[in-house]
């Protein structure tokens, strides 16, 4: 899916422009307590305004005409930059939806006569096909058949994937591709009610529910803004004890300056930003509350194989035992594992054809397979010249050479526990039941994984590895990759049983998981992420989707969820701190007409009383646009430690926050001071 | 003037000395290990058996704070009686008058309040009954009611999850027979043999070198001054409190009196820390503390030491710095700590004029009133603290991004609703309150009260302002100092300041325990890397952050027509 990185997209600014003005109904403002009381400043300023027009004693019509401007300039700022950051997230999830309004779907009736209807007339429960070269009209879940599928149009990834009826990879995705073959999907959705729909209601203000980080900050914001109405109040009988006039434009500046409104104007943009760079990771959450969930994560669970390790084991040397050639090793391997479907069998072709380029991948005509059962946990090939090769487990191959009289080579037995201690498998290969040497079979560990764990830990976060290895492969696998913990031999219940456990004592889990025997765990865990091309009981149990089918997104799920709750933090900091400045503006400025000796607080020495509240206000209100894209983009998280994290964001955010706006303001009032 | 400094370090090493062993004693003593007052335990079974209590109930907060409130409620309905008819009731040998309504009403919130804001003087307008049963008593039941509380608070955060904030009464019987009598009877009898009266006889006659007959007031006055100090209450027994050469007779006293009002609110905290087995945490409080206590006391000492502009300004040379409102025995730099203590403690007891410090020093009075946090009342201090804590928890947890814990619980919304109303509260208090008293001066100075409103105040201006404004946040603070200099005797200030302590009594106590009850009952959530840890230099400079910004933020333009536009006015 292509996306766009650009912050400000013409179009989108347009459409954000228009919804600031219709943002501006009380009805939907008074989501905002604190920039609804901001909008309650402002009509008062417009009355104070069209009245000093006729009258002298609230100061020059011109004077209170601008800070009327401003205050209302404050207002729109803010709705813009909740209106871009909508815009921006439904512009993502439109070019999502866009790939799949309207498509035509083969609907097969009850008779099985097929008709054409549109995709969104496609209710749950339907069956219809999909042949080559049709687009999938709805999700759904294959129940006959096999296909490839370009799913590049949701994630991206322009390699086929394979999609076929039963088992874990049994489920499509509407606007995907068939390549080639014929499915019949069933319908899982009602219209209207998939994950992406969902989606989009997130992004969308009206239906935004609001997170429970996000409810108590808009309570504590909620209170400072009572704190400030208190303080403008009283300061009306405080001024007249004084024997100093206040003007309501003052007044006004002076609260509008004080109440936290650049965090109140920026907070619900970075919520839905925080939706929206979720999206654009290609992961589908159906609650905000789930990615500000992921930022808590204590312990993450990672399956194996796909996530750690790179597919199946596969075959990385050849060691013959004295007396025997590699050739003759490799020649006997080769040969047994020619009918060999598993991915180890494969992988031994692939190892001895990187050897030796030419070698003869001929299978003897007449030749006998041996197929592996559980019971011979070995396989192999019989040929009509009588070679009866096997390859298996160790212990399988050496009942059987000692069965058959030979001598199980003592350099063999060494060998495969050379193998098994580096967390490799070894399978002893014989011919004639004369032992020939042994294959090591390695997992591959992902490259770049074990420095994503390493971020991982020092975010705090335990991972977790799931395997059906044994507990000596696990572990070795484990301290390679650099997993805190490891499951071995896991059964689905055993997930669930560790899950419950951390759980218990008071931790966060999350998982990623595919298959439908994951479904109880990813509804368990406290995120869940389900893949994409996972079942849909797996899609439905989890509270993510992630379309690029990437086990290791929850890294960056996590970091998205941090983010989120990072830049709400920094910024309400840097709202606060910057009252420190303003009050150095205003409050001189209120009383210096009648108590001059107040003018030593005047530490920035400001042009005049009016042109210290001007300034004061226009900072207050273009510190909003400035900070949109910080916003929207969220404050960057670095994985040092809380502590340190957070004497860093203090520096820059709190300590920031005190001096900006002396700066800011000086300047504003220097620029007034030479244009009045 | 060295020796004046040396006064002051030697009374603070003392305090320190005796507040971190009484410390780890309290935290013992709170969580019923053995301790060397266990020969009590006999008396104490009695008394809970003589009430039909059973000290080992658990209780939630909520039954906690029932408990609380019930004998709070009970005491200001029996005080509030007996101050009316003191005349007609026994042990008064001066035949003193029972008092008004609304000064009756004033004075048995404040006490009960642990405030003790004085409208009356104890020389005129109380009987030995009401000094001993009403004022003494409540001395000891309000310390004991704030320690109890910060107890149940300690409670919440020692174990990983729990609804039981231990027994109420339980609590607040030990720490009479086990902290307060024991303590209060050291310092009474110090305070005997060094001049404090202590008997029951009635005024006593002397003839001045004029010839002049004079009266002068005497009674059991050790004992409560005792407490006075002890509990961080400071309503004195004679209207001049710790000026009066009676209460409060040379140096020594002075500094028996200044420890003894500081050594419970430093072992509380400490204590906190011994409690919840979490030592750097009570340290690490500790330091936000005193490093609060130093910004707010160099500069009073400094501004005292320095003498009056005005007065240098007319030729008069000050080596002694400022003297005026001060008692010579003990000079300007003693006289600055003790009203720097007695303001960031809840005590209010004063030992000299606050309203003729020099008005930096108000301002500094005014704001350690208002912060109220610095190791504050007994047990009460804590309790701000901790709001303080829960809102700095809150910002920075966010800024580390995790939902933000406290000691392994998680604070969420219905947490910081109540923290938020809590830190609403003071602002409110204080200003509406000043707010209403400045309308009432400027728009109807001659109503036709007991006392005009245009007679309130003996200093027109800034000074006039920043007397009403002292007067509620003492209220609001429960310090109970007055700045004086403001007639406060009548319907209006006794009723309104009264209904300010009230509030701001017992809001700020229901609000920490229901967090801290809410709290316990969720779910502990293990540390991890990304935890932030709270008993860290970086917290603590977080928290002191967020309680500046806080005060100064609600209070600067109140403070810049009071004490700041005062001193900028000065002749320089």
């Amino acid at each position: 899916m292509k996306t766009s990185n650009k912050l400000f997209e013409p179009a989108l600014v347009q459409t954000a422009l228009k919804e600031s003005f219709v943002k501006l109904n009380p009805k939907v403002m008074l989501r905002n307590p604190v920039m609804f009381t901001v909008e309650i400043g402002t009509v008062i300023m417009l009355y104070v305004t069209i009245y000093s027009y006729s009258h002298h004693d609230q100061g020059s019509f011109g004077y209170n005409f601008v800070v009327f401007l401003v205050l209302f300039l404050t207002v729109l700022f803010a709705n813009f930059a909740e209106a871009i950051a909508e815009a921006r997230g439904k512009a993502q999830a439109d070019s999502l939806r866009k790939t799949r309004e309207e498509t035509p779907a083969k609907l097969i009736g009850e008779d099985g006569s097929i008709t054409s209807v549109s995709s969104s007339q496609l209710k749950k429960g339907d069956v219809f096909v999909c042949e080559t070269g049709d687009t999938i009209p709805t999700d759904g879940e294959i129940i006959e058949g096999l296909a490839t599928i370009d799913e590049s149009a949701i994630t991206g990834e322009s390699a086929p994937m394979i999609r076929e009826a039963g088992g874990d990879k049994s489920s499509v995705t509407g606007g995907t591709m068939v390549l080639s073959d014929k499915i019949k999907v069933v319908v899982t959705t009602e219209p209207g009610e998939s994950f992406l729909d969902k989606m989009i209601a997130l992004v969308e203000g009206a239906s935004r529910q609001k997170t429970p980080n996000e409810i108590a900050l808009t309570i504590l914001l909620a209170s400072f803004t009572l704190i400030f109405i208190i303080v403008c109040v009283t300061l009306k009988p405080f001024a007249d004890y004084a024997h100093t006039p206040i003007t309501i434009a003052a007044l006004i500046s002076l609260f509008v300056c004080l109440i936290p409104t650049t965090i109140g104007g920026l907070l619900s943009a970075i919520g839905i930003a925080g939706m929206d760079r979720a999206l654009r990771a290609n992961v589908i959450t159906k609650s905000g509350k789930a990615v500000e969930t992921a930022g808590d994560i204590d312990v993450l669970l990672l399956d194996k194989t796909g996530t750690i390790t790179i597919g199946n084991r596969k075959a990385t040397n050849f060691w013959p035992v004295k007396e025997v050639s590699v050739d003759d090793l490799v020649k006997a391997a080769v040969l047994s594992s020619l009918a060999d479907e598993t991915p180890e069998g494969k992988s031994i072709i692939e190892l001895a054809q990187q050897g030796k380029p030419g070698i003869s991948l001929q299978v003897p005509a007449g030749s006998e397979f041996i197929k592996f059962t559980a019971e011979t946990r070995s396989s192999g090939i019989n040929t009509p010249e009588g070679l009866r090769i096997r390859k298996g487990a160790s212990d399988s191959i050496r009942n059987l050479t000692v069965n058959a009289g030979n001598a199980y080579p003592e350099d063999v037995a060494e060998r495969v526990k050379m193998v098994s201690s580096n967390g490799g498998t070894p399978l002893v290969v014989s011919q004639n039941e004369v032992v020939l040497g042994t294959v090591e079979l390695q997992d591959i560990i992902k490259t770049g994984i074990a420095e994503r764990f390493e971020r991982l830990r020092k975010m705090g976060i335990k991972t977790v590895m799931v395997t059906g290895d044994n507990p000596l492969t696990a572990k070795f696998i484990a301290e390679k990759a650099g997993v805190d913990d490891f499951i071995a031999e896991a059964k689905p219940e055993d997930k669930m049983h560790y899950i419950k456990q951390e759980q218990n004592s008071g931790k966060l889990v999350a998982m990623m998981g595919d298959g439908t025997n994951d479904a109880p765990a990813l509804a368990q865990a406290d995120v869940g992420v389900a893949m994409n091309s996972g079942t849909q009981a797996a899609k439905e149990a989890g509270n993510m989707v992630d379309l690029d089918n990437d086990p290791t997104k929850l890294i960056e799920i996590v970091e998205i969820g941090k983010q989120l709750l990072i830049t709400r933090g920094t910024l309400t900091t840097f709202s606060i701190a910057n009252d420190v400045a303003k009050y150095f503006a205003i409050v001189p400025a209120l009383f210096i007409a009648s108590i001059p000796a107040l003018q030593s607080i005047n530490i920035m020495r400001l042009h005049s009383p009016e042109s210290a509240i001007l300034s004061a206000v226009i900072f207050n209100a273009i510190i909003i646009p400035l900070l949109i894209p910080l916003a929207l983009k969220g404050v960057e998280y670095k994985p040092i430690g809380a502590s340190a994290l957070l004497r860093r964001n203090l520096l820059i955010y709190g300590f920031g926050g005190v001096i900006a706006p002396f700066i800011g303001i000086k300047l504003i009032d220097l620029l007034i001071g030479t244009m009045v | 003037m060295n020796t004046e400094f040396l006064g002051i370090i030697a009374s603070f090493a003392i305090t320190l000395l005796i507040a971190v062993p009484l410390g780890k004693y309290l935290a013992k003593m709170f969580a019923g290990e053995k301790v060397w007052t266990d020969f009590l335990k006999p008396f104490e079974r009695f008394l809970f058996k003589l009430s039909g209590i059973n000290p080992n109930e658990p209780m939630n907060w909520k039954q906690f704070l029932k408990a609380m409130m019930t004998i709070n409620i009970l005491w200001l309905v029996y005080g509030f009686f007996v101050l009316l008819y003191q005349d007609k009731l026994p042990l008064n040998p001066d035949k003193n008058p029972g008092m008004t309504a609304d000064l009756s009403f004033n004075t048995i919130i404040s006490f009960v309040a642990n405030c003790n804001l004085q409208d009356y003087s104890g020389e005129t307008g109380a009987t030995y009954l009401t000094q001993h049963f009403i004022f003494m008593f409540l001395h000891f039941t309000s310390a004991a009611t704030g320690i109890a509380c910060a107890v149940g608070v300690f409670k919440a955060f020692k174990d990983k999850t729990v609804t039981d904030l231990g027994n109420f009464w339980n609590y607040f019987v030990k720490i009479i027979t086990r902290l307060l009598l024991p303590l209060s009877i050291v310092i009474a009898l110090i305070l005997t043999f060094n001049g404090t009266p202590s008997s029951y006889a009635g005024k006593d006659q002397f003839m001045s070198l004029q010839g002049d007959t004079l009266n002068v007031s005497r009674g059991p006055a050790a004992q409560m001054i005792a407490i006075k100090h002890l509990g961080t209450n400071g309503g004195g027994w004679f209207g001049a409190n710790s000026a009066h050469p009676l209460e409060n007779p040379n140096y020594l006293t002075n500094m028996v009196e200044i420890i003894a009002q500081f050594i419970i609110p430093v072992a509380m905290i400490l204590a906190f820390g011994y409690y919840i087995k979490r030592k750097k945490l009570g340290w690490i409080i500790f330091g936000v503390m005193m490093f609060g206590v130093l910004m707010l006391l160099l500069p009073t000492i400094f501004s005292e030491i320095g003498g009056n502009r005005a007065i240098a300004k007319m030729g008069i040379s000050q080596t002694t710095g400022a003297m005026e409102g001060k008692e010579v025995r003990f000079g300007p730099a003693a006289t600055a700590y003790w009203s720097t203590l007695t303001t960031v403690t809840s005590t209010g007891s004063v030992n000299g004029m606050h309203d003729s410090t020099m008005p930096l020093t108000g301002l500094w009075e005014l704001l350690a009133m208002m912060i109220n946090g610095f190791f504050g009342g007994c047990g009460v201090g804590l309790l701000n603290y901790f709001i303080y804590l829960i809102i700095a928890v809150f910002i920075s947890g966010l800024m580390v991004g995790r939902t933000p814990e406290f000691l392994g619980h998680k604070v969420e919304a219905r947490e910081v609703k109540i923290a938020a109303l809590i830190t609403l509260l003071s602002p409110f208090l204080i200003m509406a309150g000043t707010a209403l008293s400045s309308y009432i001066l400027t728009e109807h100075a001659n109503i036709n009260w007991a006392v005009k409103p245009s007679t309130w105040l003996n200093n027109p201006g800034y000074h006039g302002f920043s007397e009403m404004l002292y007067q509620y946040t003492s209220s609001n603070a429960n310090n109970g100092s007055g700045f004086e200099g403001l007639g406060d005797n009548n319907v209006f200030w006794n009723v309104s300041a009264g209904i300010v302590i009230l509030l701001g009594r017992f809001l700020p106590i229901i609000g920490p325990v229901a967090i801290a009850g809410l709290l316990a009952q969720k779910k502990y959530v293990p540390e991890s890397a990304g935890t932030l840890k709270i008993d860290t230099v970086t917290f603590g400079l977080m928290t002191f952050a967020v309680i500046m910004v806080l005060n100064a933020l609600s209070y600067f333009p109140a403070l810049a027509l009071g004490p700041l536009a005062e001193y900028f006015s000065m002749p320089k």
